[in-house]
Formats: structure tokens, C-alpha cells, sequence
């Protein structure tokens, strides 16, 4: 088993300030945006760009959700472990807003596809936009490409993508695992 | 780890402390999900459900349909008084009819105790015991502990008394079971004709003076009185069963402390409790209901879930 770092935390901070600024081009002050992490692990990158749009760049009053998939994952009573649920918290209405879904790696694309079909419980959004951090290329089961992308990797199937958060590793970092 | 123990609902005594947990856990996910602007999810759009009503049930079965469809589940209903029960057809034959058209999981009211244990043998299907005579009705105590644990934060080491009819309840059997495997203490408090001769190898206390055991309390579930089970006289008359035991709202406010009323329905309005604690703030009835349809969506998904394609 081989780990290889593709990103370390000096990158993460860059590109992380880079989708801020994307962000901020097509959002403006963000009045009618929301920010939907996709749970659990999408969280901590919309955390973390919300912290640099309020902090770095004075975005006030952003909103920002955490959404859970599980309910409407296509794989339910198809794999052998049992799929845990998570805490969605979106305290705001989504109705006529533009919404950012963002996840930490894009893969099959099926996790957005839950995504998309869970959002519409909260309203009819204006649009609904995709930031991912790391885009992994070739690997698509469904036509879902993201709006911001973080870094394109082509990984092969059999190797995994780990993102490491500070708040839960200490560090940030993202690896390509060799199994 | 997060999978049920076991295979069917039948009663909270095959359960673990580790399985209501996990129904809680999950439940709190669904109480959201029922409370957004749709308020439904996809997860069981494959999955048949028959709710057979053997007996007659209005909230336990509007809030096991509303349940199932939360989730997407196509449902059947069957209530015995328009079938072919009432024709001859046994229990077994019955619900192998309607298994036979695919169904995936067996919803069941049923006057006979046992009767969810003898299907769950015969048949290949899921099996929820929503009911079974004077025995056990888990989905109640369920939403019941679902309720206390919500409204105190916990249930271990609160006080919850029983209040009424304990020898024909499946509610107060299912209960104590529950409130006990979690951790709470429990008296049942009613006329002693009403409560069974060995209740107290279960771990609880019998308290036959209603003032002292609210004063004990954090929490009285207090029962409807049921005539319909009642075929000798267990007490003189309804008037005088309000008289030692109804509760009413001079009773709860000379207590010193605000204990939480609990009601599994139908409410006996002036026989068991007052209007006024029926509609009192310190009353989670409704929220006991709202809850219902949480805590059963969340019975139905993890047994769903163990259904393999």
C-alpha cells in the first residue's frame, strides 16, 4: 500500500482562497446564495470557505446548510453495510435562492444526484451549482460535472482519494491511496 | 453495529438498549424530515408494506400510513371487519394472500397475545407488531420513551408512573419494558383490580393513591379506562373511578413541581384527566403523536433495511 500526497496543506489554503474568489464572481455579496455542505464530509470544506469568505473577504450574513443524503441514496439495501444518517441543518428557506452544493471529492456523482433530489425538499432553488474540491476525472456512472473544481485528479478506480481536515486529522492534506 | 438486533417487531422484550437507541438516533433524523416544507423521502420506493387491522385503531393506523409513505413505501390496508376473516379464512391464509401480491413488510393489529409471534413464524415477511390483545404494543412505548427522552433530555433514572387500567394495557405492558431496559424507574399507580398480581417481578412499584404517586413523579402516562375489555365490573362505576383517579388540573397544581402528562389516546376527556390537563402546557400528547410518525418511520426504515434485494 503506497499513500501519495497530491495536496498539502500550503496548496489547500491557496486553492481553497481561489474558490472563495470564484465564489464571490458569480455570487456577488451573496444575498441570494446559499452554501449546502453535503454531510458528513462536504461539511467541513463549506465550513472552511465560509470562514474564508466572512473573514478574508467581509461576506456578511452568509447562510450556510448542512445537508444529509442518506434518505435518498440509490444504494439503499444494496450494500452490505448499513447506511448511518447524519444531522441535516439548513435553518433557512432555499425557495428562488442559488444554491452551492459542495462536497470534498467528486466520484460517481451519485452523492449529487441524492443531493440534488434532497434539496428540492426545501424549496424550489434558482439554481443549484456544484464546488468540489477534488474532481476525479473518468470515474462518472451519471452526467454531473462541477461548477468550481479544486484540482483534477485522474486516479484510477481501484485507488482512493482522502481528504484530511485539520478540525479531524491535525493537518490538511489530500492523498491518493494505492491499495 | 447500527442494524437492529432483531428481525421483527414483535415486542420491546426481544429489543436491546443498544436497539432503541439506535430507533431514537434515527428517528431524530426523520422528526426533521417531517418537518420540512416536503416532508417526504425516497428510501423504501421499493418496498410493499400491508397494514392488517384486525382490530379496530384510528391513530396507530393513520400514523403507521403516514409513516410508510413518508418514506415512499407503496401500502396496502386490510381492516378485519370488511374481510373474509369474518368468512372463515385463518390468520395464516390470510396473509399469505397478501403476501403472495409481494409484500415486504406486515403491519399487524391483532386481538389474540402472540399473534405477531405466530405469523413471524409462518411467513416470509417482515412483521411489526402494532398491537397484539392485552400483550404488547411497541410502537407506542416507543414514541412514548421518544417523548420523555425529547422533552427531559433523558430517560434514565426519571420517575414515570402508569396511571389506570394496567391489567388490560399492551401500552403499560410495552412501556414498562421499555422505561425499564433504559433505565427509569417506574410505578403503576390504578385500582387494584386493575393491576396484575405479579406486576412487581417486572421491577415495578404499585402505588394505589394517585396524589402520591404524582408527587413522585417526573412524568404520568395516564391510560384511557378500556370498557370494551372489561367484561366483568373491575370498579363501581366511572364516577367513582374519576374520583380516585382522574387527574385534574387543583390535583397538579398543589403538587409543588410541573411533572409532563403523557396520553397514548383516545383521551376519556373528564374521566382519566380533566380538559384542562389534556390541553395544559406541561401535556405532550400531541407531541407524542407528532413523534408516533417519526419513531415508526424510523422502526419501518431499519427493518427495510434488512430486507436484501
Amino acid at each position: 500500500m503506497s499513500k501519495k500526497v497530491l495536496l498539502n496543506s500550503k496548496e489547500i489554503e491557496i486553492i481553497l482562497h481561489r474558490l472563495a474568489c470564484q465564489l464571490i464572481e458569480n455570487h456577488n455579496d451573496f444575498s441570494e446564495t446559499v452554501l449546502i455542505g453535503l454531510q458528513p464530509r462536504g461539511s467541513y470544506l463549506a465550513q472552511r470557505l465560509a470562514d474564508i469568505l466572512t473573514s478574508d473577504y467581509k461576506i456578511k450574513d452568509l447562510n450556510v446548510g448542512l445537508l444529509d443524503i442518506t434518505f435518498y441514496r440509490d444504494d439503499f439495501r444494496r450494500r452490505d453495510e448499513p447506511l448511518e444518517a447524519t444531522d441535516t441543518e439548513i435553518d433557512f428557506l432555499i425557495e428562488d435562492k442559488k444554491v452551492v452544493l459542495i462536497d470534498d471529492v467528486l466520484f460517481s456523482g451519485r452523492s449529487v444526484r441524492a443531493a440534488l433530489t434532497a434539496i428540492q425538499s426545501y424549496g424550489r432553488p434558482e439554481n443549484v451549482e456544484l464546488l468540489v474540491l477534488i474532481d476525479r476525472r473518468f470515474s462518472r456512472h451519471l452526467p454531473i460535472q462541477p461548477n468550481y473544481r479544486g484540482r483534477q485528479v485522474d486516479a484510477i478506480n481501484e485507488e482512493r482519494v482522502i481528504v484530511n481536515w485539520e478540525e479531524l486529522h491535525k493537518k490538511d492534506a489530500v492523498y491518493i491511496d494505492n491499495k | 453495529m447500527k442494524q437492529l438486533s432483531v428481525e421483527h417487531l414483535l415486542g420491546i422484550k426481544y429489543l436491546t438498549k443498544n436497539d432503541i437507541d439506535l430507533i431514537f438516533e434515527t428517528a431524530n433524523h426523520f422528526k426533521e424530515v417531517i418537518n420540512r416544507p416536503i416532508k417526504k423521502v425516497p428510501s423504501l420506493r421499493d418496498i410493499t408494506i400491508a397494514n392488517l387491522f384486525f382490530e379496530n385503531s384510528t391513530r396507530t393506523k393513520l400514523s403507521f400510513e403516514l409513516a410508510e409513505k413518508r418514506l415512499s413505501a407503496d401500502v396496502i390496508n386490510f381492516s378485519a371487519s370488511q374481510s373474509s376473516v369474518k368468512k372463515g379464512e385463518t390468520l395464516i391464509d390470510t396473509v399469505n394472500n397478501i403476501l403472495s401480491m409481494k409484500v415486504d413488510i406486515v403491519v399487524m393489529r391483532h386481538p389474540n397475545v402472540g399473534a405477531g409471534v405466530f405469523l413471524s413464524k409462518h411467513v416470509d415477511a417482515k412483521i411489526i407488531n402494532a398491537g397484539d390483545g392485552t400483550h404488547e404494543h411497541p410502537t407506542q412505548a416507543l414514541l412514548d420513551s421518544y417523548s420523555i427522552y425529547e422533552k427531559l433530555g433523558s430517560v434514565k433514572g426519571k420517575k414515570i408512573v402508569i396511571v389506570g387500567d394496567i391489567l388490560h394495557s399492551r401500552v403499560a405492558l410495552s412501556n414498562i419494558f421499555a422505561l425499564k431496559l433504559q433505565g427509569a424507574q417506574v410505578k403503576v399507580c390504578g385500582p387494584t383490580t386493575l393491576i396484575p398480581k405479579y406486576i412487581t417481578s417486572l421491577g415495578v412499584e404499585v402505588e394505589t393513591n394517585i396524589k402520591k404517586a404524582l408527587e413522585w413523579c417526573d412524568v404520568a402516562n395516564v391510560l384511557r379506562v378500556q370498557h370494551e375489555r372489561m367484561d366483568i365490573k373491575y370498579f363501581p362505576s366511572t364516577r367513582e373511578y374519576t374520583q380516585l383517579f382522574g387527574i385534574n388540573k387543583e390535583i397538579l397544581d398543589n403538587l409543588g413541581k410541573k411533572i409532563v402528562i403523557m396520553h397514548p389516546g383516545p383521551i376519556n376527556r373528564g374521566v382519566e384527566i380533566t380538559s384542562d390537563v389534556a390541553d395544559a402546557d406541561q401535556s405532550i400528547i400531541l407531541n407524542q403523536v407528532e413523534n408516533g410518525v417519526a419513531v415508526r418511520m424510523a422502526v419501518i426504515y431499519l427493518l427495510a433495511q434488512q430486507i436484501k434485494r
